[in-house]
């Protein structure tokens, strides 16, 4: 069967009759054709003296789906619903109709009449109550998961350690995936980091002529604060966030399921290995940090203040005391352990919803990178007071 | 005589050095529900990827509707689109839309038409596929295997399609289930005059619901026609299939 184009077929044509108004509906009445329908009949409606018998005449309907006679009851309604009587609107032509009777039948079979249920709109008042409420007990809730989940973490760590049965290959797996593979991004930011400071702090020493505190800045400032967080934020980045979507996604598709039916025990399995690997690789990688943004450093000295490279690095043992160097270093550890959790913890949060991968991968990063900074300073005070 | 709806010629598919079918030639007759059997890695799945333009064929001629797939237009192939509703393995609902969301994500996409019609289509069609109205406003995690199904079949039906293919529909599914399922397919094939292809290795439904098959071996189909028709054919893979004890008690029982 050819279509005609809609624009082509006139759907409705009204006369009035002795007899009352009578509508000729004819075409077809599919789905694409309800908005040209629609407009059809709404001309209709606007006709003040429709007279107290309204014949809605079917005969010429050459098609129609399930839409288009759910739409013809739906106007019917309407139609009904402004005539004074029920009886004055009638349907004329069903009978010769088959096709219209036959879906007529189909959908009068099928049509509930019930509504869909809707959501429950509330009062912007109790719902901003609600919100808070919920948001606090949410809150409270993932803090006790939290906690739970360390739990659970540390004495799977606790039993690997005294069994010595850790996963040596998947820990050394993760250990390249996290760490050397993390290389060439960390040793950019670092190098950056470096060159940054050293330009930011160039101009100002050369004023007072002190050119050669660069080396000062620069160690210190790289070695105890700037390559361990930045470091750890890469990791962050890069790791935390790969553990959230990897372990929402074997939760999704019930890989979790499964290693525990088996009895691999996920936290032995999956959550330790991933903390220890991390944990082992994040002092190295901020190591690396430190020697790629003191060269940085040295770059910059070199082309912006004149100092050559041996004087720096004469300099540089001089006045760097490996205190400096070991105040960052011991950080690492830490900072891995918090990455490594949060990732782990919040793609076990994962529900089976595909959007809550996303949502939870937000999450563990701005978690993560959040509680680094903040253990930062805590270690800032602790060394400040030991005087390290 | 009836009025081919698709036609496959001499498809070809190939997965770098592994060929999986070459030449296969099927055709679908209007109003039939057709069934595409074969073993496991036959390219069952893969003939219905390439019919509804989720993959395409290396070479060969896959014909829908009149439409020659391979080499129509981008609006072409859209409207093609708006002709077949699609049941997948899994349902593959919108987990982050509600039931009547998924229901509705066509028609509110494509189509001018008001709200309170929507919802009546939601609540029609709904009702047409067995579910309660108060799934509605539930999420696809909310809901069981058998009643996922049937909220993408409902999804499926939206737009009141001409053809509909449907990826194992009854895996997964408890054998009452399994049979309701069936039941629904044919009830909805006569209310609405469809034309379904289904991808099945499911013995009761290739008894109870399919009308014409296409059996898969070989890259090949080595057998094209009616349950009746492609026993007769003698070929290892029918002898397996249709001799196993399952197919020997459906056999013995008839339809």
């Amino acid at each position: 069967m050819k279509l005609k184009p809609s624009q082509l077929q006139e759907f409705v044509k009204f006369s009035s009759t002795q007899e009352g108004s009578i509508l000729f509906l004819s075409g077809e009445w599919t789905l694409q054709n309800i908005p040209e329908i629609e407009k059809k009949l709404k001309n209709v409606h606007e006709i003040k003296h429709l007279s107290r018998k309204i014949i809605l005449d079917v005969s010429g309907i050459t098609m129609i789906d399930t839409a288009g006679m759910l739409y013809f009851l739906e106007k019917r309604e309407t139609l009904r619903k402004r005539a004074a009587k029920k009886r004055d609107i009638v349907v004329r032509g069903v009978r010769e109709n088959g096709e219209f009777l036959k879906m007529f039948k189909l959908i009068k079979k099928h049509k509930t009449g019930k509504a869909l249920p809707q959501t429950v709109v509330r009062h912007p008042f109790v719902a901003f109550f609600e919100s808070v409420g919920r948001h606090f007990f949410n809150i409270l809730n993932s803090m006790l998961l939290f906690l739970d989940f360390t739990g659970r973490t540390y004495e799977a760590f606790l039993r690997d350690l005294f069994h010595f049965s850790f996963r040596f290959r998947e820990i050394s797996n993760i250990v390249k995936k996290a760490g050397i593979t993390a290389l060439p991004i960390i040793g950019i930011t670092t190098f950056l980091i470096g060159v940054v400071i050293a330009f930011q702090s160039a101009v100002q020493l050369q004023q007072y002529g002190a050119n050669i505190f660069i080396v000062e800045i620069v160690s210190i400032a790289i070695a105890r604060e700037l390559s361990p967080i930045i470091t750890s934020i890469v990791v962050a980045g890069r790791s935390g966030s790969a553990y959230t979507a990897q372990l929402g996604a074997m939760k999704i598709t019930e890989e979790l399921d499964a290693m525990s039916v088996m009895g691999f025990d996920i936290f032995r399995f999956l959550i330790v290995p991933r903390s220890v690997a991390l944990i082992i690789v994040l002092p190295l990688l901020i190591f690396f940090g430190d020697i790629v943004g003191i060269l940085g450093g040295m770059m910059v000295a070199k082309f912006q203040l004149g100092i050559t490279p041996t004087s720096f690095i004469d300099r540089l043992q001089e006045v760097f005391s490996m205190r400096h160097f070991y105040a960052g270093l011991i950080k690492g550890p830490f900072f891995a352990a918090t990455i490594a959790a949060i990732g782990c913890f919040r793609g076990l949060q994962v529900t089976r919803d595909t959007e809550s991968i996303g949502r939870q991968t937000t999450i563990s990063v701005v978690n993560s990178i959040f509680m680094v900074i903040i253990i930062d300073a805590v270690f800032s005070i602790i060394f400040t007071e030991l005087g390290i | 005589m009836k009025k081919p709806l698709i036609k496959i010629e001499n498809l070809v598919t190939r997965f770098g050095d592994h060929v999986v079918h070459d030449g296969v030639n099927l055709t679908i007759y209007e109003g039939e529900i057709y069934g595409i059997l074969g073993g496991s890695g036959s390219g069952k799945t893969t003939i219905l990827r390439e019919i509804i333009m989720l993959h395409e064929p290396t070479a060969g001629k896959v014909n829908v509707l009149g439409h020659d797939l391979y080499s129509a237009s981008h609006e072409e192939k859209q409207r093609l689109r708006n002709h077949w509703g699609v049941l997948f393995q899994f349902g593959a609902l919108f987990t982050s839309l509600t039931i009547a969301e998924n229901i509705a994500v066509k028609l509110k996409e494509y189509t001018h038409i008001s709200d309170s019609l929507v919802e009546d289509i939601i609540a029609t069609k709904l009702e047409m596929v067995g579910l309660d109205l108060s799934v509605a406003t539930l999420y696809p995690s909310e809901l069981s295997g058998g009643m996922v199904k049937r909220a993408a079949l409902a999804r499926a039906l939206a737009m009141d399609p001409k053809l509909l293919f449907l990826d194992e529909p009854t895996s997964g599914l408890d054998p009452i289930s399994a049979e309701q399922f069936d039941n629904l397919i044919v009830q909805l094939k006569n209310l609405l005059g469809l034309t379904i292809v289904m991808v099945t290795h499911d013995i009761d439904s290739i008894f109870t619901v399919v009308d014409r098959m296409a059996v898969l071996g070989d890259k090949k189909v080595v057998a094209e026609g009616t349950i009746e028709e492609v026993v007769q054919i003698d070929h290892p893979f029918i002898h397996q299939f249709f001799g196993g004890n399952r197919a020997m008690i459906r056999r013995k029982h008839g339809k």
